[in-house]
C-alpha cells in the first residue's frame, strides 16, 4: 500500500514530471559547470554549447509545464502527489533561470577573455563558482534521495555564496581602482559574480520547494542573509 | 532588523490560528460504537462536530461513515438489529438518553439523502409538511412565509414559486434535491445531516448545491458524507476519514487535502488504496 496509484497511467504521469525535473537538474548542473570552466578558461566552445543548451532547458520547461497542467486537469491530484505537481512546476521555473543566468555568464566569456586572462584577475570568482557548482549539485541530489533535513541545511549553505559575492565584490572594485584599463573586464566579472550569486538564490527556492514536496511543512521564511553589497559602506 | 518584522508576523498569525481553533462543538461522538446484530461496523469514534462548520465525512465504501452520521439523529434506530455503544451529544446532551424524544431529535438534527426523495405531493407540500406536524405554523399565511423562506434558503424558490401546487417529483433531479433541503430546513434544524448529497447529480446541478451548503453554514451545522474528495475539499472545514470502522484522522479540511498525517488516508485522497 502506499506505493503505487490504482490507475496506472497515474503513476506513469507523475513519473514523466519527475523525470523532467530530474533531467531538468542535471542540465542545470551541467550548464552551471561549463559556463564557469568556459570564464575561468576562456573557452569559447564551451561557452557556445552552454548557450545553446539553454534551448533545450527551455524546451524541457515548456514539457513540463504543459504535462503539469493536464495532469491537474485530468487527475486532481491530493496532498503528496498535489505538492510534487505544484512543486515541480515552481521547481521548473528556477531551474530554468539558473539555465539562463548560466547561459548570461558564457556569453560574456569572449568580452572578457579579449582583455586579460579572468583567472589571474580573480581568485576568489573561481572559489564562488565551485560552492555555487557544489549547491547545485547538492540539492538535486538531495531532492532525488528525498532527504528534507538535507535540503533545509543546504539552504542555509547560500549564506557562504553572498559571503563569497561580498568579497568578489570589493576584489574587482579594488582591480578598478588599481588601473582604469581593467574596468570592462572587471564590470563584465562582476556580472558574472552576481549570476552565480543569483544561481544560488535560485537553489535556495528549489530546496525551500523541495522540502515542501517531501513533507508538507514550510521552512521558516527568515534565512540569514550575508550580501552586504548593497549596504551603504561605513563612515571613513 | 527584516528578521524581527517576519517573527512579529509569524506571531501574529499564529495567535489568529489559536483563536479559530477555540470554536464551539455542536455535537460530540465519544467512543461511538455500533453493531449490526453480531457484526460490528464501528469502534470507538470519538468525533466532535463544529458549530456552523461544514464536517465531511469520507472514506471508502464500507468504512462506517454512513453508519456514524446515521447515529447523529438516530436514524439507526429504523434497523432492528443495529446497536449503538459510546455517547452522542447535542450541545452536551445525550441524544440517546431515555427522555429525548426522536422525532424532536429529528427535527433539530435534519437529513437530506443520496437519492432526491421528495413526497409525491406538490412542491408547497413537500415543504409545508415537517412544519404542519410538527405544529410549527397555525395559520395558512404563517405556513406560506415559511414554505417560501425555505425554499428561498434552499437556493430554488425563483425556479418554482410559479408552480408550487405541482408535484415535487415533476423537478429535475439537482431541483429535487434543493426541494429535500427546503424541506429538512422548513422544520428549522441546527444540524443537517448531508449523505451523498450529490451523488445522483449532474455536475451544474452539482455546483447549485455545494454554494447551497456554503451558505447554509451560516446559519446551521453541517456534515455531509461525500465520495468525492474535491467536493470534500470544497465544501468542509473539517474533514474525517474512516477506515474499516475506524476513525483514522480528523482535522482541518485545508490540511487533510495537502498534507495528511496518516498514511492511509494519503493513500485513500491520492487514489492509491488497496
Amino acid at each position: 500500500m502506499g506505493e503505487h496509484h490504482t490507475v496506472a497511467s497515474f503513476d506513469e504521469d507523475l513519473g514523466a514530471i519527475s523525470k523532467l525535473i530530474s533531467d531538468m537538474g542535471d542540465l542545470a548542473r551541467s550548464m552551471v559547470a561549463g559556463s564557469t570552466r568556459a570564464l575561468l578558461n576562456s573557452d569559447n566552445t564551451l561557452a557556445q554549447r552552454v548557450v545553446s543548451d539553454d534551448a533545450i532547458m527551455d524546451a524541457r520547461q515548456r514539457e513540463l509545464d504543459d504535462r503539469a497542467i493536464t495532469l491537474i486537469a485530468k487527475r486532481q491530484p491530493m496532498a503528496n502527489d498535489l505538492r510534487a505537481v505544484v512543486g515541480s512546476i515552481r521547481m521548473a521555473g528556477d531551474l530554468e533561470r539558473i539555465g539562463d543566468l548560466a547561459k548570461n555568464i558564457a556569453k560574456r566569456v569572449g568580452t572578457v577573455g579579449l582583455s586579460v586572462t579572468p583567472r589571474d584577475l580573480s581568485h576568489s570568482i573561481d572559489a564562488m563558482a565551485q560552492l555555487v557548482l557544489i549547491q547545485v549539485e547538492g540539492v538535486i541530489e538531495e531532492y532525488a534521495a528525498k532527504n528534507a533535513a538535507a535540503l533545509a541545511k543546504l539552504r542555509n549553505e547560500d549564506e557562504r555564496i553572498d559571503v563569497k559575492y561580498t568579497s568578489v565584490f570589493r576584489e574587482l572594485l579594488t582591480y578598478m581602482m588599481e588601473d582604469p584599463r581593467n574596468i570592462t573586464a572587471c564590470t563584465h566579472l562582476l556580472f558574472c559574480a552576481k549570476n552565480l550569486e543569483r544561481i544560488g538564490d535560485h537553489v535556495t527556492n528549489i530546496a525551500e520547494n523541495a522540502h515542501y514536496v517531501l513533507t508538507g511543512q514550510q521552512l521558516p521564511a527568515n534565512r540569514p542573509k550575508q550580501d552586504e553589497t548593497a549596504m551603504s559602506a561605513p563612515a571613513a | 532588523m527584516n528578521i524581527m518584522t517576519e517573527q512579529s508576523l509569524e506571531n501574529a498569525v499564529g495567535e489568529k490560528m489559536s483563536a479559530k481553533s477555540n470554536e464551539v462543538i455542536k455535537m460530540r461522538g465519544d467512543k461511538v460504537g455500533v453493531f449490526y446484530g453480531e457484526k460490528q461496523a464501528l469502534f470507538d469514534v470519538n468525533l466532535d462536530v463544529r458549530l456552523n462548520q461544514v464536517t465531511a465525512l469520507i472514506g471508502p465504501s464500507g468504512c462506517g461513515k454512513s453508519t456514524f452520521l446515521r447515529c447523529l439523529n438516530r436514524m439507526n434506530d429504523t434497523i432492528d438489529s443495529a446497536r449503538v455503544t459510546g455517547k452522542i451529544t447535542l450541545d452536551e446532551e445525550d441524544i440517546y438518553d431515555k427522555s429525548i424524544d426522536v422525532v424532536e431529535l429529528r427535527a433539530r438534527v435534519g437529513m437530506v439523502f443520496q437519492k432526491p426523495n421528495p413526497f409525491p405531493k406538490s412542491i408547497y407540500e413537500n415543504v409545508a409538511y415537517g412544519p404542519r406536524i410538527h405544529g410549527l405554523a397555525k395559520r395558512k399565511a404563517d405556513m406560506d412565509q415559511v414554505v417560501e423562506s425555505s425554499l428561498k434558503k434552499a437556493a430554488i424558490w425563483n425556479e418554482v414559486k410559479d408552480r408550487l401546487q405541482e408535484p415535487g417529483t415533476g423537478l429535475s433531479g439537482g431541483q429535487q434535491q434543493r426541494l429535500c433541503i427546503a424541506r429538512a430546513i422548513a422544520v428549522s434544524p441546527e444540524v443537517i445531516l448531508m449523505d451523498e448529497p450529490c451523488s445522483a447529480l449532474d455536475p451544474i446541478a452539482t455546483a447549485r448545491v455545494e454554494e447551497l451548503i456554503d451558505e447554509l453554514r451560516q446559519n446551521y451545522t453541517i456534515v455531509i458524507v461525500t465520495h468525492s474528495m474535491q467536493q470534500a475539499a470544497r465544501v468542509s472545514q473539517r474533514t474525517a476519514m474512516f477506515h474499516l470502522g475506524y476513525l483514522v484522522e480528523e482535522g482541518a479540511t485545508d490540511k487533510m487535502f495537502t498534507n495528511p498525517d496518516d498514511q492511509r488516508t494519503q493513500d485513500y485522497i491520492t487514489g492509491r488504496f488497496g
